[in-house]
């Protein structure tokens, strides 16, 4: 595959520098190259909201920050979690005086890091709560939920958390108000073609012409099947059957839906997908307040698309509906 | 019994780093079978790094590890990052203020690197990570010291058990990690974390072995 690559191994570095650039009206880099944070800083006394996690999943992580939004974003390599100092300095940077929730998801160097960052964030004096996004249900059976990975949910939990934190909410209201978004989020991926790390110039896992992954993770991580390729709206509804039985919601549920591409399907696909999606939830009996299709938690230039269904309750429905202003309009 | 001169060992970390970015490619082909396929790519980029920092400058052993400890930290993240910057960091803390390293000190330095690791990983020995070669080296040298051995066997040992250690994990199923998500489908590949380790080990006890006065 071709690519537009100036130094394969300052991939990261270079697209940064053209994001703030970009979007110099939303963000700017804070010291450290690798945080970008909100323009303004937040005000004393609001709850800072921070996140962070690897490059390749654009607009994901750096296009969420901004108003009633994240305050700050650590930036990591492709695939690969930001650095304990750059968690620590976006916390420092979302520091307001009232403690900072970070809410990043489930994944072992993103934990760590975050573990460490905390400890250094205490020597400031700045506390610090953390919610895990776990919303990817083929990652690990119900009963191991603990140990499912973080995905597209995860934007949920951003918008969610970031618009109590504009209300002045105390941290723990801030991160009990993210931590009910991302438990009430199931999310599915499935794949039709896989990636490359532009450093390793190969990809590290194979989708056979004609099949499908379904269940696949947002860096090719091993699916729930691999089978033969279907019409979009049996994929669709496959989907919907994975999302929604691990979500026990009744009938005259309100939802939110998200579906992401993965980097190289095209929108109009995505829309294909929409369109049986809203009908087998509309089947269920289930009320879409609102649905969200584009390419908002990409991975590199993979071929597939993620669903993400939230069940809302007039809380969740309240601070959705909070307008955001950051470079990925929402 | 002999000893090791701290001021005098720095250099070992810089063939350590030697022998991680001779492996860059290797590091990163044994990953990929399992994982991303960049550790090899991070790990050199970390240890480069720190290479470039301790080169001429004759530091002492603690320096050096200081130095590569702090730059995996701060600098390269991923999961191999911490990991790595918390065991290299211990090993600095624990050797910091010793002049002559004994065997007894070194058994703490490798502990102190350890428990570093195990506060902040959440895995156990058995499930395909660098623990699988860590744990039975220390082990290994420990046993050697309280069978009387001298501090040179024990460092031979050492590396022996960390050898072995890291060829078990081809039979093991990764638990923790993004190998993990691939279950059964793990076997059969060495774990690029615990043949890191090897390396490393491997580097610190040869550099030690040869300096032992």
């Amino acid at each position: 595959m071709q690519r537009f690559v100036n130094n394969r191994d300052e991939v990261v570095e270079d697209t940064v520098k053209g994001f703030v650039k970009a979007h110099r009206d939303i963000v700017r880099l804070a010291g450290n190259p690798r945080v970008v944070t909100a323009i303004k800083r937040p005000k004393q006394g609001k709850v800072g909201v921070v996140t962070g996690g690897g490059s390749g999943h654009e607009p994901a992580f750096i296009g969420y920050t901004g108003r009633n939004m994240l305050d700050a974003v650590a930036v990591g390599e492709l695939f690969s979690s930001p650095t304990a100092k750059s968690f620590h300095d976006a916390i420092r940077e979302a520091n307001g005086g009232k403690g900072v929730v970070v809410l990043y998801g489930n994944y072992a160097g993103d934990n760590m890091n975050v573990k460490m960052a905390m400890k250094l964030a205490a020597k400031d004096g700045i506390e610090v709560a953390t919610v895990v996004a776990n919303d990817d249900v083929c990652s690990a059976p119900a009963e191991e939920q603990a140990k499912r990975r973080g995905v597209a949910g995860e934007i949920f939990m951003w918008k969610v958390g970031g618009a109590k934190a504009s209300t002045g909410a105390s941290l723990y209201e801030v991160r009990d108000a993210a931590q009910k978004a991302i438990d009430n989020c199931r999310s599915v991926g499935v794949g039709l073609g896989p990636c490359t790390l532009p450093a390793v110039g190969h990809p590290n896992f194979q989708i056979e012409p004609g099949t499908i992954e379904v269940g696949i993770g947002h860096h090719g991580e091993p699916g729930l099947r691999v089978e033969a390729l279907k019409s979009a709206s049996e994929v669709a509804s496959d989907m919907c059957q994975i999302v929604l039985d691990d979500h026990d919601l009744g009938s005259g549920a309100e939802v939110a839906v998200l579906i992401s591409g993965l980097g190289a399907t095209p929108l109009n696909e995505l829309y294909i997908l929409f369109d049986t999606i809203e009908e087998e939830i509309s089947r269920r009996g289930l009320r879409i307040h609102k649905a969200y299709v584009g390419n908002y938690f990409t991975s590199l230039e993979m071929v597939g698309a993620t669903l993400t269904v939230m069940a809302l309750d007039d809380e969740l429905k309240a601070l959705l509906d909070v307008e955001v202003r950051c470079a990925t309009a929402l | 019994m002999k000893t090791l001169r701290n001021a005098a060992a720095g250099d070992i970390v810089l063939s350590m780093a030697s022998a991680i970015i001779d492996n860059r490619g290797y590091l990163s082909e044994i990953d990929g079978k399992i994982g991303d396929g960049d550790h090899g790519i991070n790990m050199a980029k970390g240890f480069g790094l720190a290479a470039d920092r301790i080169r001429g400058k004759e530091l002492s052993l603690a320096e050096a590890l200081e130095t590569l400890g702090t730059v995996l930290m701060t600098e390269i993240g991923g999961s191999m990052g911490p990991l790595y910057g918390v065991m290299f960091t211990e090993f600095a803390q624990q050797i910091a203020h010793v002049d002559q390293i004994d065997n007894k000190t070194f058994s703490r330095m490798l502990h102190a690197g350890l428990t570093g690791i195990q506060e902040i990983g959440s895995a156990k020995t058995g499930d395909k990570t660098l623990l699988d070669t860590l744990v039975p080296a220390v082990e290994a040298f420990d046993e050697a010291i309280s069978q009387g051995r001298s501090f040179r066997e024990g460092l031979e040992l050492l590396v022996a058990a960390a050898e072995a250690g890291r060829d078990s994990t081809v039979n093991l199923i990764a638990r923790i990690g993004r190998a993990s998500r691939l279950g059964e489908r793990s076997l059969g590949v060495l774990d690029a974390g615990a043949t890191s380790c090897a390396l490393i080990l491997k580097e610190l006890s040869q550099g030690t072995r040869d300096r032992l006065r």
